[in-house]
């Protein structure tokens, strides 16, 4: 087998352009497969990016009412929705690659103003103590919710960027009041996402997809929640989890064990875990099922090249005929005649493979940086390419080999 | 008995027209002989030379190399014979182009399986035998016809084949150089390796200990050696 590779390499080299012009066929059918790909994973990776954060895995489950998220009205938590106690939270906890989970109260607020300036659609979290560091943010400037905010029910709260953005407009808010349903809150710190993470934006539907989220958010202890709203409401549950990839599975079960303890009349009262996941696969199958086609189309440049192949070992057998019957003079086997010639072709496509997935890497660079797609180079994608070149050369080597192996000894050393 | 040809028969089929090459030719060669197969051009010889060399089948008649019935035997048998039992010496050489001569004696050594170290050992010893040990490294491109004819006979050797198959080994050959192959073949015999040389040549055949003459597709009785120096003398 080494012999044979050595042989295959041996008689390549000593055909150079012959050779490269006969890979030139699966060079750029391999080139135009690795950067479409390139492409299709640059994309897909971005979408997914876009949508989960990187580095921030965290879920979040709320309650929905049919296909919507359950909307409070004056009359508190629906008969049959218990409160998220610490039992739930053990069980939920216990869950696989789940690292941190945190209860907390959500409602969107119009009420809130700082003087006369006000917040349209700003959210109001009621949060305790583990919240900020299961979603990863920390404390700016200022400081957190102390043992004491919670305990003593003081009218604390904590802005985020956009929020703060909102109702300060530039102005130093630690330690000013702002009013929420007309109770005031003292602004005690500024939080922020540890990692802080901008969409990337190179469309006007990415601007829409991803841009939703904009509107500032206000934290309060979970405790005075009630100063303000009532007791007994329906709580939001954030799960911070192992990997991006645990995302889905864990936000289920989680999930479940919520609604485990569900027993409400109404049916389509149930916690479901938004699939960030499932809604970055939607959009990337979408970009997909295009390039699919694309791909297709490169594939038949890859049959060409290989019926190119096939052309090339037809000459080379005939040229050295005299070789092959001096070859089975001498003791060689149909078997190493066949594995011969079997092992020029797949070494001549692999070649081609190799060559095809570096310009196809060097392509898609360029298409990157040309159309400022992203690319993200796809390991698996290569090593499939150059195996699959391989076969190519086995497929398309069969027949001239077992012409060469069926040659007649007397027949092929007679020849001149 | 190393080789046993009983009643071959061989026809070849030419547009419906069945043209017989060999008729009823018989020939026994015991171990250690040196003999010639001596023919003008059409004679059979060479139809004769690929019988023996298990590379082509008779129509009828029967063959034994060795002891081993070679007519039962299937294709893939025939190639380990060949590779095992018979070295093959052409008129043409026949060396790869592009391998050195170390590389082309060592080839039937792969075929056989041998481990590459081993291969390179036993290809030098046979290189060394016919006298080319420091030719190992030179492409055939680089040797002499003489030289290239050794190496040639280095290959048909280094699998201590039970009989040395030689087909004009001198054809291609200025005098001198043939004389030198002669030379070698005679020591090789000394040595106790059984030769089969085809030749038109009487000069070449001479050198053999028996001398069978073919005409026509028929074999004539062995002339000795010894007698044909008496008649020299």
């Amino acid at each position: 087998m080494l012999e044979n590779i050595r042989l295959s390499f041996k008689g390549i080299w000593s055909h150079k352009m012959r050779s490269f012009l006969t890979m030139l066929g699966i060079i750029i059918g391999i080139a135009a497969i690795i950067a479409i790909v390139s492409t299709i994973k640059g994309t897909n990776e971005q979408i997914k990016e876009n949508l989960i954060g990187s580095g921030d895995n965290t879920v979040e489950i709320s309650l929905y009412q049919g296909d919507w998220t359950y909307e409070m009205g004056y009359e508190g938590i629906p008969a049959g929705v218990p409160v998220i106690n610490s039992q739930m939270m053990e069980e939920i906890k216990n869950i696989d690659h789940v690292v941190g989970a945190s209860a907390y109260l959500s409602r969107q607020e119009y009420e809130v103003y700082h003087l006369n300036t006000s917040i349209s659609g700003g959210n109001v979290l009621g949060v305790d103590n583990s919240y900020f560091s299961t979603c990863n943010y920390i404390i700016r400037r200022g400081r957190g919710f102390s043992q004491k905010d919670y305990s003593q029910f003081r009218k604390v709260a904590l802005l985020d960027k956009d929020s703060s953005d909102a109702l300060f407009q530039g102005e130093d808010p630690l330690g000013k009041t702002i009013e929420i349903k007309k109770e005031p809150f003292v602004v005690v710190g500024i939080v922020e996402k540890s990692k802080i993470f901008e969409p990337t934006i190179n469309s006007i539907e990415d601007y829409y997809t991803y841009s939703q989220d904009a509107s500032g958010k206000i934290y309060i202890p979970n405790t005075t929640w009630p100063i303000i709203y009532q007791f007994d409401e329906p709580q939001n549950l954030v799960i911070e989890v192992e990997s991006t990839d645990d995302m889905t599975n864990a936000g289920k079960s989680a999930a479940d064990i919520l609604n485990s303890y569900v027993s409400s009349s109404d049916e389509t009262l149930k916690y479901k875990a938004e699939d960030l996941l499932e809604q970055a696969k939607q959009i990337q199958q979408l970009s997909q099922s295009t390039n699919s086609m694309l791909i297709w189309i490169a594939g038949i440049s890859l049959i060409v090249g290989g019926i190119g192949v096939m052309n090339i070992m037809l000459v080379s057998v005939t040229e050295r005929t005299q070789e092959i019957g001096l070859k089975k003079a001498i003791g060689a086997k149909k078997s190493n005649i066949l594995g011969q010639f079997l092992t020029e072709a797949a070494v001549l496509t692999s070649m081609g493979g190799i060559m095809g997935v570096i310009s196809g890497i060097i392509l898609a660079e360029v298409i990157s940086r040309l159309s400022e797609m992203p690319v993200a180079i796809s390991v698996p994608a290569a090593v499939g390419a150059v195996v699959f070149s391989m076969a190519i050369g086995i497929v398309f080597g069969v027949f001239p080999s077992y012409k060469a192996a069926a040659l007649d000894p007397i027949e092929a050393l007679r020849r001149e | 008995m190393i080789l046993d040809l009983q009643h071959i028969f061989k026809d070849y089929n030419q547009d419906k027209l069945v043209v017989p090459v060999l008729k009823d030719v018989n020939l026994q060669v015991e171990e250690g002989e040196y003999v010639a197969i001596m023919g003008p051009s059409g004679s059979g010889k060479t139809t004769l030379m690929n019988i023996i060399g298990c590379l082509d089948r008779p129509t009828s008649g029967a063959f034994e190399l060795a002891g081993t019935d070679i007519l039962t035997l299937k294709d893939k048998e025939l190639s380990n014979v060949r590779l095992n039992s018979i070295g093959f010496v052409f008129q043409s050489f026949h060396l790869m182009p592009k391998e050195t001569a170390l590389e082309n004696v060592s080839l039937p050594l792969s075929y056989a399986g041998v481990k590459k170290k081993e291969r390179k050992e036993r290809a030098l010893k046979a290189l060394t035998r016919v006298g080319l040990e420091d030719r190992a490294t030179f492409m055939p491109t680089q040797l002499s016809g003489g030289q290239k004819q050794r190496v040639a006979i280095a290959r048909a050797m280094v699998n201590n084949p039970k009989i040395l198959l030689a087909d004009e080994p001198t054809g291609a050959l200025d005098s001198k150089s043939g004389a030198q192959i002669m030379e070698l073949f005679q020591k090789l015999n000394d040595e106790g390796v059984t030769i089969v040389m085809i030749t038109h040549d009487s000069n070449i055949a001479s050198h053999a200990k028996k001398v069978y003459n073919i005409i026509d597709g028929e074999i004539s009785q062995a002339v000795k050696k010894e007698e044909t120096h008496e008649e020299e003398n």
